[in-house]
């Protein structure tokens, strides 16, 4: 049957995510705050972040989307956390990579549980609504002032 | 015409193929129609037999290319029941048509404290061209209410309408709730009040007879791309009396009289609006639908597409935790039908349909304030035409019950 090959894409750890997003809601004194929204689908993302010294301390998101964009979201906080912005450039850049299937070794150790949207490449319909939360994690951190 | 209708399928060579290892349920016509063989070799012949500049040259090819693009004008004319082929404008489509009406007839007529009266149904382009013209002349922007069923709030549409109102732009027919407008009654209404009205007839002109005499509209416009033609040809038509005074907007080649220095005089109507080189194979294209549509014949059409909506309604509405937007009852439901299923994503619903080979759309549909008058941020759209069958609609309820299995354990 056809729909197994979903599973690749809608993997339990994605599915999980979506309906158990963690870090979802808002935060109390947020400085650096962002809101993107997915103009063919309509989805919107709110990301709010706490810097500390050179880190990110805090972070929360909120908004409605997808089971990817959501599950995306709910992955990329907990894998940002405590990661200073240069390291999360990084994460950024290859997690795109990682979905449009350019480069998809290697880069487990930085990505870490975002790994599970590898399968996203074979629906090139989708991969926008995974990359929303990181463009937006990127943005925020630009807006801040806190990548060169 | 004894040609069943399920033989039609045979003239569209793209429905003839397999997406993701299952036959393709091409339901995406709202968006834009395939186009059959015929309107592919019109296109194909004009290239390779007759292409020429119009309007332009005294040699033979020229001659015919120009012969070829007027005769269309009168096909479209013949369709539509225009009064001439003068009133008949090549645009490229639905957006422009309105767009031009808003800026070439709206920026002339409309003056400070005036009304502009469009619905909460409204497609972007036929909301967004009010919108600026509003604000440009400071006219305000009024929209009728729907009913729980999405039908058109006549109550609503009489209080607000009134002698202050100067254009109402409503949609024939909806891309989304599959509603069909009372366009007679609410002509009435906006004559009586001194208003003229503007009809999107989008998804309209693909699906029904039209007859915009019978209608009472002062302007209709549509899009060939919907209705088995190209993309970028549409037409755009209007009683003589306003095509006679609305300036032109696109400046240059093809719709002068003569230019001097400091001045030009311009054509007369259509041709003062076709500035430039028109897109002469996609009105080719438009003439040959428009044939082929004759000939299987307009009203059969339209009945047909009801036999599938009666097909299909009555089984999405078995499904648990499906909740189909607009009319549930399927004769006043057109072949486009909006759901969502459960607290399911629409992008994941189109993505798990287009796994089994059929083709949705999943999203807000261009009608965003729609989306927010109803309350959702998007939902699955099924728009259907003659030549999907009753497999289809079958392939489509396997489909959707498949998912929902799929997605069984999830609260997303
Ligand atoms: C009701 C309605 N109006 C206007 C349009 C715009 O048509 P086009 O994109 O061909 O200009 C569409 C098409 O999506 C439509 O469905």
């Amino acid at each position: 049957m056809t729909l197994s090959k979903l599973n690749n894409l809608y993997r339990q750890v994605i599915l999980d995510h979506a309906a158990h997003p963690r870090h979802y809601g808002t935060l109390k004194d947020s400085k650096e705050q962002l809101e993107l929204h997915n103009p063919t689908c309509g989805d919107i993302l709110k990301l709010e972040v706490i810097l500390k010294d050179n880190w990110i301390d805090e972070i929360a998101f909120s908004g409605s989307g997808c089971t990817i964009s959501q599950a995306s979201a709910s992955i990329m906080t907990v894998e940002v956390l405590h990661k200073t912005p240069v390291q999360v450039e990084k994460m950024v850049t290859a997690f795109s990579e990682l979905v449009t299937g350019e480069k998809t070794t290697g880069v487990q150790e930085l990505l870490g549980d975002a790994m599970i949207f590898e399968g996203i490449a074979q629906f090139p319909a989708r991969i926008k609504c995974a990359t929303l939360a990181w463009k937006a994690i990127y943005q925020i951190l630009q807006k801040a002032g806190r990548l060169e | 015409m004894d040609k069943k209708m399920n033989d039609y399928v045979q003239d569209f060579p793209i429905l003839r193929q397999k997406v993701n290892d299952e036959q393709l349920v091409y339901l995406d016509n709202a968006a834009t129609s395939q186009k059959p063989r015929p309107v592919i070799d019109a296109v194909a012949n004009y290239y390779y037999h007759d292409n020429a500049n119009v309007h332009r040259g005294v040699h033979t090819l020229a001659e015919r290319a120009t012969e070829s693009f007027e005769k269309v004008r009168t096909k479209v004319k013949n369709f539509i029941n225009a009064s001439s082929e003068r009133e008949i404008v090549y645009t490229k489509g639905t957006t422009e048509g309105l767009n031009w009406i808003a800026r070439s007839y709206g920026s002339t007529h409309l003056k400070q404290g005036d009304e502009i009266v469009i619905t909460y149904m409204e497609h972007h382009s036929n909301l967004v061209p009010w919108q600026q013209l509003a604000h440009e002349t400071g006219a305000q922007l009024k929209y009728i209410q729907l009913l729980s069923d999405g039908r058109l709030d006549m109550g609503s549409a009489e209080k607000l309408i009134t002698d202050k109102t100067a254009i109402v732009a409503v949609a024939h027919a909806s891309n989304v709730l599959g509603v069909v407008n009372p366009i007679t009654e609410i002509a009435n209404l906006a004559h009586k009040h001194g208003a003229v009205l503007v009809v999107d007839g989008a998804q309209s002109a693909p699906h029904m007879k039209i007859d915009v005499q019978q209608l009472g509209a002062d302007f209709f416009v549509f899009s060939g791309h919907k209705m088995l033609a190209p993309t970028g040809i549409g037409i755009l038509w209007a009683k003589s009396i306003f095509l006679a005074e609305m300036p032109p907007l696109e400046f240059g080649g093809e719709m002068i009289n003569s230019v001097e220095l400091q001045q030009t005089t311009f054509k007369e109507f259509p041709w003062k609006f076709e500035g430039g080189t028109q897109n002469i194979a996609g009105v080719i294209g438009l003439g040959a639908a428009i044939d082929y549509l004759s000939a299987i014949g307009m009203e059969k059409i339209e009945l047909y597409e009801r036999s599938l909506v009666e097909n299909l309604l009555p089984e999405l509405l078995k499904i648990e935790g499906l909740k189909v937007y607009g009319p549930l009852d399927p004769v006043q439901h057109s072949g486009i039908i909006s759901f969502n299923l459960g607290q399911l994503h629409p992008h994941d619903v189109a993505t798990a349909l287009d796994m089994q080979g059929v083709a949705v759309r999943a999203g807000h549909h261009c009608a965003q304030p729609l989306m927010e008058y109803l309350g959702v941020s998007a939902m699955v759209r099924a728009s259907f035409y003659f030549y999907n069958t009753s497999e289809d609609v079958q392939q489509l309820v396997k489909a959707i019950k498949a998912t929902k299995e799929f997605f069984k354990n999830d609260t997303v």
